[in-house]
C-alpha cells in the first residue's frame, strides 16, 4: 500500500472528529479488548491511549503467541534444547521466554544448546539439508497467521525427502480463545477489536458467534489510529441502538472469506485439538495438532512429549492480564522484580506483549 | 602484495612493513607518522578531550561511506561533542586473515580522506591480523585527542529546564542503511548513511554561542536512547513533539517495512544540541548555513514535568513515554 494511503489513517483532524463524536455518543462504559500484540502496540506508540475518553477501558487480550504460550510448552521446549543431537530452530521472540527456574533458551544456548533463530520457518529446510546426522526441530508458535507457512513447510520437506525435520506443534486459533473469555465469569467485555494478520486467513465467518450467541461486537481493524478510532465508534454505536454485529473495517487488507488456499493448507497437515493457553488454561478445540498422515514430522511424538497444566510461574499475572481482569501495572512484579531486561512472565519479554508496551509507552 | 592479506602481514617482519609503508603510509601518511616512532609526540597543553571507540560494523561497506571513513567520522564527532578542536588520532586495525587486499585499500583510503577533510592528523597506528573466523573482516579501533575551547564544556548532565532541544538534520538514515545493506534489502527509494565529520560546524557553533549546555551525537541506540541518557544525568524531562522530526520520507518508508522505530536507529552525522530558549534561533541560524545542517530544527524543550523521563507528543496530540531501548532492535518478524 502506498505511504500515502497509510498517512490518510493518522490525519490528526479526523482522528479528533471521531473522539468528539465518540465523546458526545458514550452512555456508560465500553470495555474493549484487542486481541493482537500489534493492536497493543499501536494504541500506545500513537499516543491513542492518553486521547480516549476515560469510559472507553482499554483491555489487551491474548493477543500475542509467545504470551499465551503455556508454561509447561515453554518447559518442554526448554527441555528439548538441552537434547545432544537437537537443534532447535526458532522464532527469535522466543529466546528469551523464562521458563521454570528462570530458564531460557538464551541461557540454554550459552550452556552449548544448538539454538538457531529463523525469520521463516522455510529456512528449516536448508537447516535440515546441512545438517544430516541431527533432528531439527522447529518450534511451531503461533496463530492461524503462521500456521500454513508451516505447514507449507512440511509439505515441501516431504517433497523434497528431508527426513530429519520436526515440528513441536504448538499452534493456536484465536476464535475458540475469544469464546473462552466470553464464558470466563471474571472477565467483563463489551467488545473485540479483532486481530488483522490472523483475519485475513480465516476471514470473519468464525467471530460470528460473538454478537449471535453473546450479544458483543467485534471489529476486524486495520492498525492505525483511524482504523481503532472508527471501529470502536462503531461498537459504541451499535451498543447504544442495542445492537450486536461482527464486521470488517479492514477491507483494504482482509477479505470477508479469508484466505481459502492457506486455510486448506493448514487443515490439510494439522487438526483441532484441545490446547493449554497460559493463564486461561485448557480451551476445548483451540490448539493445532499435527494429523497422523504427518506424525513422521511430529516432535511431541518423536520425543514422547506430553503438555498438561503445572504450576504457573510464580508471582507472575500474565493470567489475569491476558483476561483483562488485571492491567499491567496492576500487577506487583510489574517495573520491580520485572522489566523488560530481566522479565518474570512472557508478557515482559515480546515487544507485542502487553507488560512490555505498558512498560515502554505508559506515562504514569 | 597478495591479493589477500596473510597471516604474515601482521608478524613485525619484512611483509608487514611492506604493509604499512605501501598502503597504510601512501594513505594516511604525515609528519608524526612517517617517523614510525613507538610512540607520537604531541605538542598539546591546557583542558583536553580524548575519546576512543571501536568500529566493527556488518556490512563494512554501505551506502554513504564504509568501516574507514566512519571509524574516522565517529572519534572525530565523540571529541568534538566536548566542544573541544580534534587534533589528532590513532587507528589500531585487526584484520581477518583473507580479507581482499583491495577492500582494505578502500578502507584506508576512505580513512584517509575522511582525516584530512576533518583536519586531523594520525598520529600513530597499528595492525594485527588473526585467523580466518578469529574477526569479521575487520575492526578498527580509533581514539582521538583535542583541545577544548569552551569553558564550561557542554556535558550531559549540564541540561537545564527551559533548554531547547535541536537536532542537526534528519534522523535514522544511519541505522536503516546498515540495516538495509546486511538484510539485503533493496528500498525503492535510496538511503545512505549520514556518515561525517562535524567538528568544523561544531566548533563555530560553541564559539559564537558558548552557552551551549549539552552536545552529544545521537548514535548507537538513536535519538530515543541518547536524550533519556541526557534526561538521567541532568534530571530534567525533554518534551519531544514527533510531528517536528525531521525524518526522510524514505526512511520513515523503509522502517514501517521492516517494524522499526527510527527514533532508535543510529546517525553517524547529527548532533543534538541543547541550550537555553533564547539563543536557539541564532543556532539554528549557525547549523542551516553549513550543509551538514542544513535540515536543523527545534524537536523539543526541557521542562521539570517528569525529571528523568523523555514525553513524547505523537501527531494525534497524545502523549506517550518514550524509553530506552531493551537490547538490540530487530526487525519485525510477524
Ligand atoms: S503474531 Fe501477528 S497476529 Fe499475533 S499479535 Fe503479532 S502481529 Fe498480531
Ligand atoms: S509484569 Fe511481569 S510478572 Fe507481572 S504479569 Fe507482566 S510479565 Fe508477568
Amino acid at each position: 500500500m502506498s505511504f500515502e494511503l497509510l498517512e490518510k489513517f493518522r490525519d490528526p483532524e479526523l482522528c479528533r472528529k471521531i473522539l468528539d463524536k465518540m465523546r458526545s455518543e458514550l452512555d456508560g462504559e465500553l470495555r474493549f479488548m484487542e486481541v493482537c500484540g500489534t493492536h497493543t502496540v499501536a494504541i500506545f506508540q500513537s499516543g491513542l491511549r492518553s486521547l480516549l475518553p476515560e469510559e472507553v477501558v482499554h483491555l489487551s487480550g491474548p493477543g500475542c503467541p509467545v504470551c499465551v504460550t503455556h508454561e509447561s510448552e515453554v518447559n518442554a521446549f526448554l527441555d528439548l534444547a538441552e537434547k545432544d543431537n537437537v537443534i532447535l530452530a526458532t522464532f527469535g521472540d522466543l529466546m528469551r521466554v523464562p521458563g521454570h527456574n528462570s530458564r531460557n533458551l538464551k541461557k540454554a544456548q550459552a550452556d552449548g544448546a544448538r539454538i538457531k533463530v529463523v525469520y521463516s520457518p522455510f529456512d528449516t529446510l536448508k537447516l535440515a539439508k546441512e545438517n544430516p546426522d541431527d533432528i531439527v526441530v522447529f518450534i511451531g508458535v503461533g496463530f492461524e497467521t503462521t500456521a500454513p507457512t508451516i505447514a507449507g513447510t512440511m509439505k515441501m520437506a516431504r517433497q523434497q525427502g528431508i527426513t530429519n525435520l520436526r515440528v513441536l506443534c504448538f499452534h493456536k486459533t484465536v476464535p475458540t480463545a475469544l469464546e473462552a473469555l466470553l464464558t470466563d465469569s471474571m472477565t467483563s467485555i463489551d467488545g473485540f477489536i479483532l486481530p488483522g494478520h490472523v483475519s485475513a486467513i480465516i476471514g470473519i465467518e468464525p467471530y460470528k458467534f460473538i454478537a449471535e450467541k453473546y450479544g458483543k461486537s467485534a471489529v476486524v481493524a486495520g492498525f492505525e489510529p483511524l482504523d481503532i478510532l472508527q471501529s470502536l465508534n462503531q461498537m459504541i454505536e451499535w451498543r447504544n441502538k442495542g445492537e450486536a454485529h461482527v464486521a470488517n473495517n479492514y477491507t483494504r487488507i482482509v477479505s470477508d472469506t479469508g484466505n481459502a488456499k492457506a486455510r486448506e493448507v493448514m487443515y490439510e497437515v494439522f487438526e483441532p485439538v484441545d490446547a493449554l493457553w497460559r493463564g486461561i488454561g485448557e480451551i476445548p478445540g483451540s490448539g493445532l495438532e499435527i494429523r497422523p498422515e504427518w506424525d513422521q514430522f511430529d516432535a511431541k511424538k518423536e520425543f514422547g512429549i506430553t503438555i498438561e497444566e503445572g504450576p504457573a510461574l510464580p508471582g507472575c499475572k500474565c493470567g489475569d492480564i491476558l483476561k483483562g481482569i488485571k492491567q499491567p501495572d496492576q500487577c506487583p512484579l510489574f517495573k520491580k522484580a520485572c522489566t523488560p531486561a530481566n522479565p518474570v512472565g512472557p508478557c515482559m519479554v515480546s515487544t507485542e506483549g502487553s507488560c512490555a508496551a505498558y512498560y515502554k509507552y505508559k506515562l504514569d | 602484495m597478495s591479493d589477500k592479506v596473510l597471516l604474515d602481514y601482521g608478524s613485525g617482519g619484512r611483509a608487514s612493513q611492506r604493509l604499512i609503508s605501501d598502503l597504510f603510509l601512501e594513505h594516511l601518511g604525515n609528519d608524526e607518522l612517517n617517523r614510525l616512532n613507538d610512540a607520537a609526540e604531541l605538542a598539546m597543553t591546557g583542558r583536553l578531550a580524548m575519546s576512543t571507540d571501536s568500529f566493527v560494523v556488518d556490512p563494512i561497506f554501505f551506502p554513504g561511506g564504509n568501516i574507514g571513513s566512519l571509524a574516522v567520522h565517529g572519534t572525530v564527532n565523540d571529541v568534538a561533542m566536548m566542544g573541544a578542536i580534534p587534533r589528532h588520532i590513532t587507528c589500531a586495525y585487526i584484520l581477518e586473515e583473507g580479507l581482499p587486499m583491495d577492500d582494505l585499500e578502500q578502507i584506508v583510503k576512505a580513512m584517509g580522506e575522511a582525516a584530512r577533510h576533518a583536519g586531523v592528523t594520525i598520529v600513530s597506528g597499528d595492525t594485527k591480523v588473526v585467523p580466518k573466523g578469529a574477526v569479521d573482516k575487520i575492526f578498527i579501533n580509533t581514539t582521538g585527542i583535542g583541545d577544548i575551547i569552551v569553558d564550561p564544556a557542554p556535558s550531559g548532565d549540564a541540561a537545564k529546564p527551559g533548554d531547547a532541544v535541536l537536532i542537526s538534520g534528519t534522523i535514522g538514515d544511519h541505522g536503516l542503511t546498515i540495516l538495509g545493506t546486511r538484510e539485503g534489502l533493496d528500498f525503492e527509494a535510496k538511503v545512505e548513511s549520514d556518515s561525517a565529520s562535524l567538528n568544523h560546524l561544531l566548533v563555530k557553533l560553541v564559539q559564537e554561542l558558548p552557552e551551549v549546555h549539552v552536545l552529544r551525537d545521537p548514535t548507537r541506540g538513536g535519538l530515543a536512547t541518547t536524550l533519556n541518557e541526557i534526561t538521567t544525568s541532568s534530571n530534567v524531562c525533554c518534551e519531544l513533539v514527533e510531528n517536528s522530526m525531521p525524518i526522510r520520507p524514505e526512511v520513515k518508508g523503509g522502517c514501517s517495512i521492516l517494524g522499526l522505530d527510527p527514533l532508535y536507529l543510529a546517525n553517524e552525522g547529527k548532533f543534538l544540541c541543547i541550550l537555553p530558549q533564547e539563543h536557539a534561533d541564532k543556532a539554528l541560524e549557525i547549523m542551516r548555513n553549513d550543509p551538514l545542517g542544513k535540515d536543523a530544527c527545534q524537536i523539543g524543550t526541557m521542562t521539570d514535568a517528569n525529571p528523568g523521563k523523555v514525553v513524547l507528543e505523537t501527531p494525534l496530540g497524545g502523549k506517550r513515554l518514550l524509553n530506552m531501548l531493551e537490547g538490540e532492535q530487530l526487525p519485525r518478524i510477524c
